[in-house]
This record gives structure tokens, sequence and C-alpha cells, in this order.
């Protein structure tokens, strides 16, 4: 993956110097190992400070909404891997952004790292993250351990079926081979199988460290309302404590606000300081999607989201 | 959709009901809240998604 970054830069720089798009956004190294953060270069002398490795685990889709793509400005460039790219097509899609104004750099990938994962097998702080091709080597002042990228992949990435960008304006490496799933929904399945307190149980349980900073609901580039309803003052929808049920009023309402739109991408994880597995929620509703109306989220511009038109063969069983 | 993730997260189906009434259909109105009203009973107070205001 390392080997796409020179291509990506190059790309960005002929964009830039040619006045294509006004600004490339893509990832910078963050302020400690094992991490990156989103930037928007305007210039290409810039272009060095992208960089593309396992721990690209943010959606830059999210950096282009509707409140950042005034009319004024002009088209801008993103960095994208394959969920990237399908929550660009879900914001075209739902008039977000218009096609025209955005310049996908498409990123063949091959999966994000579980952080977590990688902390685990250290007692003290990481200082050192080297990345070539399948191998990690990370460092802390105690140990220098080495792991392959396949052992502590993200499970959102593990179970991706759509590593290349479904649409893009040019590919900034080879395709990578889609991986084909025997039960894609292993997880979801082992949660319906339990009986309902069981899961209940599960659920609350899953959510009881959450301290409801909504960085989920940030980092997800699906949550583009001016002001969402955990917000609301007047009328107040949900309480703002760690009342538990308020708790599960808000996983559960916004998991549901994804339905039919979340791509996996598995942001929220990766932003959630907890380590909450808020996925749990979203991947029923995908699953749910994908087999009650075949349909999985930012593949086709042209198609509209189950939950946005009506069809007479909607399944409708559960209205008396 | 949301009938089938409130399922999943442990919520009786039971205590989920979709129905589309017309103003004009008085009589199917009472079918479904007399069904739903029944499906309730038989499972019981609710435990979940409720607020505790005893302290």
């Amino acid at each position: 993956m390392d080997t796409c970054i020179e291509k990506i830069r190059a790309i960005g720089a002929d964009l830039l110097a040619e006045g294509t798009v006004e600004k490339v956004i893509g990832f910078a190294n963050g302020s400690i190992p094992m991490a990156t953060r989103p930037v928007a270069l305007t210039s290409e002398k810039d272009m060095d400070k992208l960089v593309f490795n396992s721990v690209c685990g943010l959606n830059l889709a999210n950096y282009v909404s509707k409140n950042s793509l005034s009319k004024k400005e002009g088209k801008i460039a993103v960095v994208a891997k394959g969920c990237d790219a399908r929550n660009l097509v879900t914001h075209i899609v739902e008039n977000q952004i218009s096609r025209d104004q955005i310049y996908i750099i498409g990123v063949p990938c091959t999966g994000m790292v579980d952080k977590r994962k990688i902390a685990a097998l250290f007692e003290d702080e990481i200082t050192g993250f080297e990345e070539d091709n399948d191998t990690l080597t990370v460092s802390s002042p105690s140990k220098t351990e080495t792991v392959k990228k396949s052992d502590v992949l993200r499970h959102n990435c593990r179970v991706c079926t759509h590593r290349n960008p479904p649409v893009y304006d040019v590919m900034a490496g080879e395709p990578v081979e889609e991986q084909t799933l025997d039960q894609p929904y292993e997880d979801v399945d082992q949660i319906a199988a339990m009986d309902p307190d069981a899961r209940w149980a599960y659920f609350e349980k899953l959510t009881e460290n959450c301290i409801r900073c909504y960085a989920c609901r940030n980092a997800c580039p699906l949550c583009y309302c001016p002001t969402c309803f955990v917000d609301e003052s007047g009328p107040q929808w949900v309480g703002k404590g760690q009342n538990e049920t308020d708790v599960t009023t808000f996983h559960f309402l916004r998991a549901f606000h994804c339905a039919g739109r979340c791509t996996d991408c598995g942001a929220c994880v990766e932003a959630c300081p907890m380590g909450i597995n808020v996925r749990d929620f979203t991947r029923k509703l995908n699953k749910d999607a994908l087999e009650l109306f075949g349909w999985e989220a930012g593949l086709d511009l042209d198609k509209r989201p189950p939950l946005d038109v009506y069809s007479p063969n909607d399944p409708n069983d559960f209205i008396k | 959709m949301m009938g089938n993730l409130l399922e999943q997260m442990g919520v009786d189906r039971d205590r989920i009901h979709f129905s589309w009434i017309s103003s004009a259909e008085a009589t199917k109105f009472v079918d479904v809240v007399k069904e739903i009203s029944d499906k309730v009973r038989a499972l019981g107070p609710n435990k979940k998604f409720v607020k505790d205001y005893i302290k």
C-alpha cells in the first residue's frame, strides 16, 4: 500500500498545479505514532505531507459535507478508500454535494489496523510504527513487536467486500482483489441467537462505558444534520446524561439514522475513546438492508436508497 | 428495519406494532388497539427503555 502514496502525491500536485481543484483532502501524519489526521492542502508544495498507510481509519467523506462545500468554493479532490468513496456516493445521492464538485482520487485498500489490538500487545506507550507491505513493526521503550497486518485488521475491514472505490476519477493504484465471505454477518447472527434478555444485557454492557462525547457521530460522514437530535433542547428528544436509558436511546437512534446508508467504514469505532463497538447496532441495519432490499450503500450514483423510495415489492408483513 | 433493530437489542417483538389505519377505519383501529393491549398485557410491565425515577 505504501507504493500508492507517491502516485497520490503526484496526482494531487498535478490537480492543484493545473487548477482543476482548489484543495486536496487526504491523510497526514498525526502527532503520535500510529495516528493520522485529515488535512486539506491547497498548495502542491505541501503534497509531501500526505500519507497513506494502515492507520488511516477515519472517513474523509466526512470533511466534504454541505457545510464545508459552499457554492463559492472550487472543486475538491478527496483521497478515497473503498468506504470513503462509497460515502461520497452517498453524499451525492443525498444531494449534499454534486458529482462535479468533487474529484475522487481512488485508493485500493487492503484494510486498516485495529489500534487497540496493537496497543494491547504493549504495556507502555507506543513510540514507533513502521509498515512494510503486510509486516508492521511496532515499538515502545521496552520492546519491539513485529505483527502481520492481516492478524490485526479492524473487524469492518476483515468483512469488507468493497476494498476498491466503486466510483472514482482516477485510481492511485491497481485494484486489489475483493474478498468473498461465507458468513458476512456472523457477528450479527451471534447476537440474534441469544434470547431477548441476553441481547438487552449485551447492548447494555456494550454501552455502559459511553461518555456521550458523540465522537462516533462526529466521525460519521452520514451525520451532517445542522442540529443533531441529541443537541436539540426544544424539544429535548433525549436526556443528556449518562442514564442508561438515555445512552441506549442515543445509540439506537444514531444507528437508525444510518439505516440503509451506512457503509460500515468503521470511523465511529475508530473515533470512540472508550472502545465501544458501536457497529453492533449499524451492522444489524446493514444486514437487513441487504436481505430485505438487496441494498448496499454507496455503490451506485443512479439508485435511490431503499428507505427513500416506495416499491410495491417492499416487505410489509410487519404492517397490520 | 426499526422493529428488527429493536428486536436485536432485546426488546420483545410483541411490544412493537406497525399499522396503517385510515381515519375512516374506526373498527380497524379498535381491533388493532385491542390486539396490542392483549399482547402487551401478556408480556407484563416493560423494564427496558424505561427510566427509573424512584430514588
